[in-house]
């Protein structure tokens, strides 16, 4: 990453020059980047291509030139890109796939309001003719953004989170969506389009026909992205049957997911960065009995303003043992009182995962991005 | 009296900001003392229903365009509030229920005109962070508010006309940045505020403030407010 940081410095080219000659694939959106990647990443080198990726999640300019410096020989790039640098690293790698997954409030201190970032990246697609752009059709953001891109391929990649896309974004009119997903805007021509690839119970359905899905990855967003992976793939010349078995061999993304133990307790860690995130875990967790460690932090890489807790329904964790914790703790037990979920606290992580294994259970941990990494890296 | 209604105002355009939390505590505040209470979702696409303390939160330019072109419409909440109905508006929620605001390009937009402030985009940077507020003790609410604590994240500058009075004023942090150095304002039973958190997560005194408004009576059964209190304290030492 330094690396990466002084190259580019040296030469604001540089990133240009090192995809060049490669078949570069760029996945952002919201949620899902780092699994999203990852699994792209696995389909891509399928049939025996060599890939070059930024599989530690350092999303921009100078974590993309670290993962290709000195990977003159792959063929492939696939790069995870912060939705704010969307259209430099665009500019710069020419993409012959950008995946746009989803938009939905984050770190509103940090990132702008969603609606601009949608604007930002319409302007992008528009001077990349000969990208396709591999979009999800379920969220009216993405569809906004895409949609008038040359060549989209629409992916039904799901939409858990519909509070961001109430308000058009072409022309603030009131979006509505139905119960079987589809959605339309009742001012202007903003609806759901038709899509190529979805996913229909354990299938995914495409152009040349249905392919059955069993990832190593929890979640049923996980399988979501997994639909977008393989549409994204199938643009890079990989079958959906080479895809899919490829990704079935992911199993530990950036240490989502991993199992550790940490002192004598089992620990499954778990990363949530907004209520997006969060609802797409709790939805996991809540059918099993495990104790919930749920760590949360404000620091920059989190944005300063725990708020969103607010959004999230911890309700749902009602009747678990649940332990509070990270530097917010007291933000999120008063959270956790309205929600009336009874809880114990504890400031520091590790002890939080002591108490809350104390009988000998496995235990959920749930951080949001420091109190997941803090975890994570502890000796 | 029946079961107090409390209205969450168009969560699906002004709850960018996890202001539905404010919906949801003073719910809560009632339920734990025994007072019936109803918290309703108003949904953009419906009309507003009677409900005696409406809540508006903070949201993005476009849906916030949206939310006060409906609100205006609103026959429901013109009348609830013109019998009484208590109003607590947070952020663009804040700036619609005021004479005017800011649309994303400066363009001026008309608002519901319950407070007697105009909003327009502000020239410099963002107020984006914790604020401290030192609510006026002028305003004779009935109870002591000990200082507030919140988040902003806004871009506009409210000026406060003559028909309403500042909520309180800043310790820290920007709140209407007009240069006057206040925040908030208060006309009557309609109050408004830039600060998030949810504001009221951190501030339970301003929860019953409400509360007892809405009731229109005594005070309230007290609670155990430890965690809010330790919490408010937590935010207002990391300013000093």
């Amino acid at each position: 990453m330094a690396g990466g940081r002084v190259g580019l410095l040296l030469d604001p080219n540089l990133l240009a020059s090192l995809g060049a000659g490669k078949r570069v694939a760029l996945v952002s959106g919201t949620n899902g980047k780092t699994t999203t990647t990852a699994l792209l990443a696995a389909a891509a080198g399928a049939n025996g291509a060599l890939v070059a990726t930024n599989h530690t999640g350092s999303n921009m300019p100078a974590g993309h030139v670290a993962a290709l410096v000195g990977q003159s020989e792959t063929e492939i790039a696939v790069l995870e890109v912060d939705e704010a640098y969307v259209a430099q690293v665009a500019m710069a790698t020419k993409p012959a796939v950008i995946v746009l997954l989803n938009l939905s409030r984050d770190q509103l201190d940090r990132m702008s309001e969603v609606r601009m970032v949608a604007e930002r990246w319409r302007g992008s697609l528009a001077a990349l003719p000969a990208t396709t752009v591999v979009a999800n059709a379920d969220d009216p953001l993405i569809v906004y953004a895409a949609r008038d891109a040359s060549h989209v391929v629409w992916v039904a990649g799901g939409l858990r989170w519909r509070e961001d896309a109430t308000g058009c974004p072409a022309c603030g009119g009131h979006i509505s969506f139905d119960a079987q997903g589809g959605w339309t805007c009742a001012d202007c021509d903003l609806a759901r389009p038709a899509v190529a690839w979805r996913l229909v119970d354990d299938l995914i359905e495409g152009p040349d026909g249905a392919v059955p899905i069993a990832l190593s990855l929890p979640g049923r967003f996980n399988v979501e992205n997994a639909v977008l992976a393989v549409a994204a793939a199938a643009a890079l010349n990989v079958t959906a049957v080479q895809s899919a078995a490829a990704m079935s061999l992911v199993t530990d993304v950036a240490g989502r997911f991993v199992q550790r133990t940490i002192g004598e307790v089992r620990v499954r860690l778990m990363l949530a960065k907004n209520p997006a995130g969060w609802s797409a875990l709790l939805d996991l967790v809540v059918d099993e009995e495990a104790p919930v460690v749920v760590s949360i932090n404000a620091r920059t890489a989190d944005g300063a303003d725990p708020s969103w807790l607010y959004d999230v329904d911890f309700g749902l964790l009602a009747g678990r043992p649940v332990v509070a914790t990270g530097d917010r703790w007291r933000d999120l037990s008063v959270r956790l009182r309205y929600a009336e979920v009874a809880h114990r606290c504890e400031s520091d992580p590790g002890d939080a995962v002591a108490l809350a294994g104390a009988d000998g259970q496995r235990v959920e941990f749930i951080g949001n991005y420091t109190a997941f990494r803090d975890l994570l890296e502890r000796p | 009296m029946s079961a107090l209604r409390v209205a969450v105002v168009y969560p699906d355009l002004l709850g960018t900001y996890g202001d539905g939390g404010n919906g949801e505590i003073l719910g809560r505040r009632l339920a734990w003392r025994g007072i019936e209470a109803t918290v309703l979702q108003a949904i953009s696409s419906e009309p507003i229903p009677e409900a005696d303390l409406y809540c508006l939160g903070g949201g993005e330019d476009g849906p916030q365009v949206l939310a006060a072109e409906r609100l205006r419409r609103d026959e429901t909440f013109a009348g609830a509030v013109k019998d009484g109905a208590v109003v607590f508006a947070v952020c663009a929620g804040f700036q619609i229920v005021g004479r005017s605001f800011p649309g994303a390009n400066g363009e001026i937009h008309q608002g519901v005109g319950l407070l007697d402030i105009e909003t327009t985009k502000g020239t410099g940077a963002r107020a984006v962070g914790e604020v401290a507020v030192r609510i006026r003790e002028d305003l004779k609410l009935g109870h002591a508010i000990p200082t507030v604590s919140g988040f902003e994240n806004h871009g506009g500058v409210t000026t406060l006309g003559s028909g309403v009075v500042p909520l309180g004023d800043v310790r820290f942090g920007v709140g209407n940045g007009g240069g006057d150095g206040t925040e908030g304002a208060m006309a009557g039973r309609v109050i408004g505020t830039y600060l998030h958190g949810p504001v009221l997560a951190r501030n339970p005194a301003l929860s019953d403030l409400l509360l007892q408004m809405a009731l229109g009576g005594g005070a309230l059964d007290p609670l155990d407010d430890s965690a809010e209190d330790e919490l408010r304290q937590e935010r207002l030492a990391k300013l000093s």
